[in-house]
């Protein structure tokens, strides 16, 4: 302990102590405090970044889940457009086709009466060449048989009588 | 080496080993001049290679003048009507002739002024502090420099700086308050580091088993943990058992345990002081006799075999170098912890008593 005490020197203990407060301090300045903070704004960089990035894949990730909403929706949509085409498609042709139907019937019903008209205009005219015919003949026969005026007269009444019942 | 100087034909083996310990005494002490080596002349005169330091006295009045004056202990150096003339490396007033006086156990009863002398040890706490300045200075500024990224050798000084914020003052401080004492243990850690590494290199540096270096380094730390303790850390030395007994329980326990905590606040940085110079010096002491071994043996086998020995011891103090700088800052970081502690377990008594 003597010895240990003897080898003390105030002179050494005192420029350490100066020297190394001096150091400390210049240090603290200009040193440590920037170098800390570098790293620590590095390793807040770094934490930030990796933060953000995180952030991001979630952000990709709803992204493509908003992609995948809209395709589903968007394919929904056409899926009823179709849907509603193809309805209006059929109705189309449905409405045509009745349409064509009754345009047909119409057109049926009216040359159905077109021809009955047409027949019974061709009856009448049957019936007016007939008696025209029925006088000619009735013609001839008072021509050809001016005697027999009676048996004749009878004939042509019989004829034109047959002639009404049909 | 100045013994190999002396290794003449003839002289007795005893002297030889008297004068490599002499010499190894010497190198472990301080020294008024930087010493790289010296020899004897075909003269028998003993030269000295290195140079000067300015020696500061306080003897009635600041007095300066070069180390070169006392001729390393051989001569009278004469400043302003005052003699003074150096003796194992300390400064004594004497009368012109430069009588030393001795008494029964060989000390000088000399007076021996105030010396505040650059002595060696000084001009290299100077030098590695101006090394420290610049090294740490240009990593701070490669920072700026490169955004964020250190460049040359603040690539190899980053990740130790690292080690000392994450491995030592975090875990033992804790994550709140270590930044307060960042700057002094990065501080101590380098510098107790790079003194110890110069002292293993033949500079015969040895500033950390100078005791009054170890006592400078282990104050500040005493002083920084007793002026930064928190209301906790003192309760704990004053109060320890806290609310958990009556007064009247706690005061025979207390006469004991009181002023053990109360010398445990001084143990604990003066184990700090032993540690770092006794671990330094010792190494010192087994190399330099190591070394002085190979001059023994004066035989191939013995020679080199102490030669192998001293390259293997050299490693471990290299180890020893960086892990004392480790342990110093390790216990300085944990004496703070002790210091900046706020006591959750103060909150957990209360709870206790309340319950009971």
């Amino acid at each position: 302990m003597e010895k240990l005490l003897g080898e003390f020197s105030i002179g050494l203990f005192f420029w350490q102590t100066i020297l190394f407060v001096a150091l400390l301090l210049l240090l603290r300045k200009f040193a440590w405090k920037p170098i800390l903070n570098a790293v620590n704004d590095r390793e807040e960089g770094i934490k930030n970044a990796l933060d953000s990035a995180e952030k991001a894949k979630r952000e990709m990730a709803n992204l493509q889940a908003d992609n995948e909403k809209l395709l589903k929706e968007a394919r929904a949509e056409r899926e009823a457009m179709m849907k509603e085409a193809r309805d209006l498609k059929n109705k189309m042709i449905e409405d045509a086709k009745s349409e064509a139907q009754e345009q047909a019937n119409k057109l049926i019903a009216q040359a159905q009466a077109s021809i009955e008209t047409e027949k019974k205009a061709a009856i009448a005219e049957l019936k007016s060449q007939v008696a025209n015919l029925s006088i000619d003949i009735a013609e001839k026969v008072v021509k050809d048989e001016l005697s027999n005026k009676e048996k004749q007269m009878k004939l042509v009444e019989s004829m034109l009588g047959e002639a009404k019942l049909n | 080496m100045s013994f190999v100087s002396h290794a003449e034909e003839g002289h007795e083996s005893g002297d030889k080993k008297t004068e490599i310990k002499e010499y190894i005494q010497h190198h472990l002490l301080d020294s008024h001049d930087f010493a790289l080596t010296s020899y004897t002349n075909e003269d028998g005169e003993t030269v000295h290679v290195g140079f000067p330091l300015p020696v500061i006295l306080w003897d009635d009045g600041l007095k300066v003048f070069m180390s070169s004056k006392l001729h390393h202990g051989e001569a009278v150096a004469e400043v302003g009507g005052n003699y003074y003339k150096s003796y194992h490396n300390k400064i004594y007033k004497t009368d012109a002739e430069g009588t030393i006086e001795l008494d029964e156990h060989h000390h000088p009863t000399n007076v021996k002024p105030l010396d505040l002398s650059i002595t060696k040890n000084v001009a290299v706490i100077f030098l590695v502090g101006l090394l420290m300045f610049f090294l740490f200075k240009g990593l701070a500024a490669s920072y700026a420099k490169n955004s964020g990224i250190a460049k040359g050798i603040g690539r190899f000084l980053e990740p130790i700086v690292l080690y000392v914020r994450d491995d030592i003052a975090i875990p033992n401080i804790g994550e709140k308050k270590y930044k307060k004492y960042m700057p002094y243990l990065l501080t101590v850690f380098f510098f107790v580091w790079f003194v110890n590494l110069l002292g293993l290199t033949p500079l015969g540096v040895n500033v950390t088993n100078s005791i009054s270096v170890t006592i400078a380094l282990a104050l500040i730390t005493f002083l920084i943990t007793n002026l930064t303790g928190t209301k906790d850390y003192w309760k704990h030395i004053f109060d320890p058992l806290g609310d958990s007994m009556p007064w009247y329980g706690k005061l025979p326990i207390y006469i004991i345990l009181v002023p053990i905590e109360i010398l445990g606040i001084f143990i604990k940085p003066f184990a700090l002081l032993i540690r770092l110079y006794a671990n330094i010096k010792a190494g010192h002491i087994v190399l330099m006799s190591l070394i002085g071994l190979m001059f023994l043996f004066k035989s191939w086998l013995g020679s080199s075999l102490s030669f192998g020995l001293t390259f293997a011891i050299s490693l471990i103090e290299l180890l020893v170098a960086l892990l004392q700088a480790y342990i110093f800052t390790m216990l300085s970081a944990l004496y703070f912890g002790f210091a900046s502690e706020t006591h959750e377990h103060a909150e957990e008594h209360d709870g206790e008593i309340q319950h009971l």
